[in-house]
Order: structure tokens, then sequence, then C-alpha cells
């Protein structure tokens, strides 16, 4: 018997009957992820990517250091960053005032680079993730949640605070020849978002938000196509 | 269809790069959107190759003048001086200073020459249709992503320089153009990364498992 095809957008793949079957993303290994304890992963047996790892408590211990990572960003991007004393006179810098200066010397196009990797990047990073541990609160968080957590991998791609506080150190160092550094409130600021932005990392468990949020087609139906054998 | 090693693409499935779930285009249908997070799915990355060759190639033009233009000019009573990014590195040599000079030196030179040559020996391998060292390939191309955003360090080195040393007219710090290329070797060696499908990698070791059982058979 044929079963008549359900409603839906016509450009929308069928999602198959059995949810624990994923192909690896690096070698397209069809597989099974079976249910490890929390702390456990689970590997490609093929070429070793993990494919999940199962963290306990996700739901609200990101929820907390993302909260956490929000206030340490305001701080860090509204107080000094560094400053330097030299021949009586002293001048502050912020992380905006960096890309600001490069911007009227000319490197305009280095100085939105320097901003999106060391100021946008970062505040989508946190954002999304606020957005998305707000919308997992509910049972069935709703759609739209699904979207940042679809464009997350981006936002951290480009994030890189913690390379911008490794070329501080070697600024600074290049400075300290000539002239006495004064450290800002946001430098310590930074350091600790880094700390938090590496802990979210080992907290946060999107694998536990995709199986519950609400699908960007609910009604594409099952695929009707036999499932492949696959291997447990 | 190779029974041992089961490949997605084999059975007319597609994996959502956004949420990794595994779904099956529309009858008829090559490529479609995923139902779960509406992300657009394909088999392999389109013109993976052919795309990460291209980002390839100009960030290995670019990386000529990023070596060998200045990007630091260091302004003071005496006159200016232009550094280039190596210039850099033999400055920051001290016996306090040298593990910093190593960083940079690590970072901002070996890391995207190595780089562009990790990107090229991949495609061409994938390109010759080898099958051996696939574990040790694909571990290669995850070291690469991972390390890779690293080089970014000298870019904020030299912003951060100078936003800081505006002492004029004592002394002032201004950015050289090599600074524009050298963040354009950054960034174009992130794209040819982003580009480069590490399934490809497995394709040629699949085909001849396919083409051995079909021998066999």
């Amino acid at each position: 018997m044929i079963l008549p095809e359900p409603n839906h957008h016509p450009d929308c793949n069928r999602p198959l009957a059995d949810a624990t079957l994923v192909a690896c993303l690096d070698c397209d290994l069809l597989q099974r992820i079976p249910e490890v304890p929390p702390g456990a992963s689970v590997r490609c047996p093929r070429c070793d990517k993990e494919l999940w790892r199962h963290k306990a408590d996700s739901h609200n211990r990101t929820f907390a250091l993302t909260l956490a990572a929000l206030v340490l960003y305001l701080i860090a991007n509204t107080v000094p960053m560094l400053g330097l004393h030299a021949a009586g006179r002293e001048a502050f810098t912020t992380v905006v005032g960096g890309a600001h200066q490069l911007w009227l010397d000319g490197q305009q196009i280095v100085a939105v680079l320097v901003l999106f990797a060391a100021v946008i990047s970062p505040a989508l990073q946190i954002g999304f993730l606020l957005l998305i541990v707000i919308g997992c609160q509910r049972e069935r968080p709703p759609a739209w949640v699904g979207l940042f957590l679809r464009h997350l991998h981006f936002t951290r791609t480009w994030s890189m605070i913690e390379v911008m506080l490794l070329g501080v150190l070697v600024a600074l160092t290049k400075i300290a020849d000539y002239a006495t550094v004064i450290l800002g409130t946001a430098l310590f600021a930074l350091f600790a978002l880094v700390v938090l932005l590496a802990a979210i990392q080992s907290t946060f468990d999107p694998r536990e938000v995709w199986q519950r949020v609400r699908w960007a087609e609910p009604d594409a139906g099952v695929s009707q196509v036999e499932n492949a054998e696959v291997k447990s | 269809m190779s029974a041992n090693n089961p490949i997605a693409m084999e059975h007319g499935l597609q994996s959502c790069h956004g949420c990794g779930l595994l779904s099956r285009p529309a009858p008829g249908a090559e490529e479609g959107r995923c139902p779960r997070c509406d992300e657009e799915l394909v088999f392999r990355k389109p013109r993976s190759l052919e795309r990460t060759m291209a980002y390839l190639i100009a960030a290995a033009v670019c990386y000529v003048p990023a070596n060998l233009l200045p990007v630091l000019t260091t302004n003071t009573s005496g006159g200016s001086e232009s550094d280039t990014i190596m210039q850099g590195v033999v400055l920051l040599w001290s016996p306090t200073g040298w593990p910093l000079s190593l960083i940079v030196l690590f970072a901002s030179i070996m890391i995207p020459s190595a780089k562009i040559v990790a990107l090229l020996y991949l495609v061409f391998t994938v390109k010759r249709g080898s099958i051996q060292n696939n574990a040790q390939r694909v571990r290669l191309y995850r070291m690469v992503e991972i390390i890779g955003r690293w080089s970014m360090v000298d870019v904020f080195v030299d912003t951060f320089t100078v936003s800081l040393i505006q002492l004029q007219p004592l002394m002032s710090v201004e950015p050289g153009p090599g600074l524009f290329f050298f963040a354009a070797v950054v960034v174009l060696t992130m794209m040819a990364v982003e580009s480069f499908d590490p399934r490809l990698i497995w394709d040629s070791a699949s085909a001849k498992e396919i083409k051995r059982e079909v021998q066999h058979a």
C-alpha cells in the first residue's frame, strides 16, 4: 500500500523514522548514537570525530554561565582595558578604541575585522546562547531557538577573545620597554570571560536542545523509503 | 552498496551541518532543506575543492606582501622606522621576551604557511583519489581548523600597539600596508578551511570498496 505523502513544503527533506541514526559530519559513516551516561562521549568508529558528549545538567549550568558571561562582556567593553604612562602623559584604550585608531589611520578593513572578531562576534555568541537557554525554559522550545542554535557555530568560529588577549600580552611586552603600562579592569574581565566561554563550551549540550526543539517544518512526515541497514 | 562501512550519501541520505539530523530528499529532489532547522542540505559541499583552491591561491598571493611590507611604522622626533612581521619578532627577542617572540613567530609566520601547505596537500590527495592515511588526513584537517585562528594574534598586537602609542609629537605608531595583507591571509585561509569538505577524503575509499564488492558478486 502506498501511503499518501503528507502536506509540506516541496523542497523539504523527510526525516527518518529512527531518530538515533546519524551520519558522521567528517566522514559520512552511518551509525546509531547510543545513550551514554552524563560525561561520556560518542565517537565515530572510523574517523574518531566526537559525535556527542552527554553533558550533565546542561541547561541550568549553561544558563548561569551565560548570564555571568553577559555581565563580564558588558564590563569588558565599557571600562578602559589598557593604559600607558609616559613622559608625564596618560593614555587609555578599550577594545573598540583600538579598532577606532586603526580606522583613523587608514586601515578601515582591518579595523572592521578587529571589531568583528573581538567585539561583535562575542556579543552575538553570548546573545545567541542567552536566547537559546531562555527559549529552552519551555518543554518544547520554539522554532526560533533552532535558528539561533544553527548559527551559533559561525559566531564561535569568529569570536577570538582568547587570541586578542594573547595579542594584548605581546603588545604590552613591547611597550613596557618605553613606558609604564597600566592594566585596566576590562583586561581582567576579558580573562574571566575567556574562562567562562570555555566553561560554556563544556556544559552546553546542543544535541539535548535539538531533541526538544520545535521543528521548522513540523509536517515533514517520515521518509517512506526503507531505512538503510546499519550496524548498531 | 558497501556493507562494512555504510555511507549516508550512498543510501541517499543527507546529514544537516546545522543540527545533525539525517534526512532524505523529497522524491525526485537532489537537495532540500532540513525539516528540523531549515538549513539547506547537500550531499557534499558544492565545488568544495575548487573553492578551497581559489581561497588558497588568494591567500598565498597575499602572503608575500604580508611578509615583505611593514606592518608598523614608528614615528619619533628622530625620524620614522618601519617594521615587517619578522622584524617585529626580532625586536621582541630579549632575555625576558623570547617566549612571546617565539609565539608570534609561530602564530604569524609558521601557522599561516603550514595551513596553506596542509590544505594544498589535502586537496591534491583528494583529487588524486588517494585512499591512504585517511584517519591522519582528517586529523590534519581538524588541527588546521583549531589552530588557524591563532594567526590573528599579530593583527591584535599591532592594533593595540598603534592605539596605545599615540604620544604625539614625541612618539607615535601607525599601521603599515602589510597589516591588510596579513589580515587577508588569515581570513582567506579560514574560508579555505570552511570550504573544504572532509568527507571527500573518505569518498574514494568507499568507491573502491563498492567496486571490489561488485567484482566479487
